[in-house]
């Protein structure tokens, strides 16, 4: 699985990261998290409000954190 | 699990029932600031709130309880309101305007639209990619910081219903003026290259798409926190100042150098403001006290717009995208607009 956070390194976007750290360690994943700082790369996936999470080359949300239930619910929702 | 999450509803009727009685709870605390701060002050502790201390105290006390209340609700209120527009809603709507008709409409939007400056550089290149003017683009960055509801909710608090509305007029009117001034200079070549080489890619992900009552609300919580979090110290450090010059400052010390007398008082102010960086919340005690202390509206309501329109961390972050020279006519122009509704408001206000 390939999970990607977009985001310059923006107060939200260390947020972010933390926070998926956390819920991908309690669900058990074990995944590196890569953090997609170039603009460029970040207009590619259509995103223009950081930070973003990306999953296997999709965006699931963007411009916002979420809260780790929430965020649980999300990539649950992904990787079925 | 965080405090929003706790307090999320189960069902519709539970959560409009708890915004309800958060509603009164609020109207309640507002009501009960002022006579409670008078009992405990001036009864039970027995100082004179005529006196420099006693009032300097009491001044303190009831302003920093009044100016939470009044940002907790309207920070609320805000974003809850603003979960309904989103960045990628106001590109489509600003897309293929012309300049003039643009520039009010991306001013108006910049103030309706949930924006962080550190989404600007992306945004900024999204809005081009879109084939928004660079004018059009500029004045929609320049009416988001400027017009905000930490400003507005303090304004309100502090001055009441009509300095907030001229401040929001005049917020608009630069952030329009200036828009349409910078894109008559034609800059485009001052903006980096790759600005116009990159593409959005794919399907534009809209941040605020899907949303239900209970996120928009979660969201309002969850802004408040943030908010509130990143400002209470400058809000403190804003009130004591405040209420220091309140109680101590000698009546003619400001008046003397930055009164009506000095004509020069609203340039220098601005040119102060531009480099300082702090936000609404830090200022606006200072602007209370010192216009307690005799100074004008205009000088001071300059100097603010000066502090959070135009930051060094912000200008940093332009640099990405915009030449030194065009981040230097930004903040020339943004400037005397400033400098010019500080001398319209003193003379206006008399």
């Amino acid at each position: 699985m390939e999970i990607k956070i977009l985001g310059p390194g923006c107060p939200n976007c260390v947020t972010l990261e933390r926070v998926t750290r956390q819920v991908l360690d309690a669900m058990g994943v074990d995944t590196e998290i890569e953090k997609v700082a170039d603009y460029a790369e970040i207009m590619g996936y259509g995103v223009m409000t950081t930070p973003g999470l990306v999953v296997n080359g999709r965006v699931l949300f963007a411009g916002r954190v979420r809260t780790p239930t929430k965020l649980r619910e999300i990539l649950e929702e992904a990787m079925a | 699990m965080t405090v929003a999450e706790r307090v999320r509803a189960k069902t519709p009727t539970r959560r409009w029932l708890g915004l309800g009685a958060a509603l009164v709870v609020w109207i309640a605390l507002y009501q009960a600031n002022l006579p409670f701060w008078n009992w405990l002050i001036g009864d039970a502790f027995g100082l004179d709130l005529g006196s420099r201390f006693g009032s300097g105290v009491h001044f303190f006390f009831y302003d920093s309880v009044k100016i939470a209340l009044l940002l907790v609700g309207i920070i609320f209120l805000v974003t809850v309101l603003r979960s309904f527009m989103s960045v990628e809603r106001t590109r489509a709507l600003l897309g293929g305007k012309r300049e003039g008709i643009g520039n009010i409409m991306a001013a108006g939007l910049g103030v309706i639209t949930p924006f962080c400056s550190c989404s600007a550089v992306p945004a900024f290149i999204g809005f081009v990619a879109a084939g928004v003017p660079l004018g059009v683009t500029l004045s929609f960055l320049i009416a988001s910081p400027l017009v905000n509801e930490v400003a507005i909710a303090m304004l309100f608090g502090l001055f009441g219903i009509g300095p907030t509305l001229m401040y929001v007029g005049a917020g608009l009117v630069i952030a329009i003026v200036a828009g349409f001034v910078l894109g008559r200079l034609k800059l485009e070549r001052w903006v980096e290259p790759f600005v116009f080489e990159t593409r959005l890619g794919g399907q534009i992900v809209d941040s605020t798409a899907g949303l239900d009552w209970d996120d928009r609300i979660q969201m309002g919580i969850e802004e408040v926190g943030t908010i509130m979090k990143k400002i209470w110290p400058y809000l403190l450090v804003g009130i004591g100042l405040g209420a220091a010059i309140h109680g101590w400052a000698p009546a003619d010390f400001f008046t003397k150098y930055a009164g009506k007398g000095n004509p020069f008082a609203v340039l220098i102010a601005v040119v102060i403001g531009i480099p300082l960086y702090s936000n609404a919340a830090g200022i606006l005690p200072l602007v209370d006290a010192l216009h307690d202390k005799g100074l004008p509206m205009g000088t001071l309501l300059a100097f603010m717009m000066a502090v959070v329109a135009l930051s060094l961390p912000e200008m940093i972050l332009l640099r990405r995208v915009l030449k030194p020279k065009l981040i230097a006519t930004f903040v020339g122009v943004v400037g005397l607009g400033i400098v010019g509704v500080g001398y319209l408001f003193n003379a206006v206000l008399g």
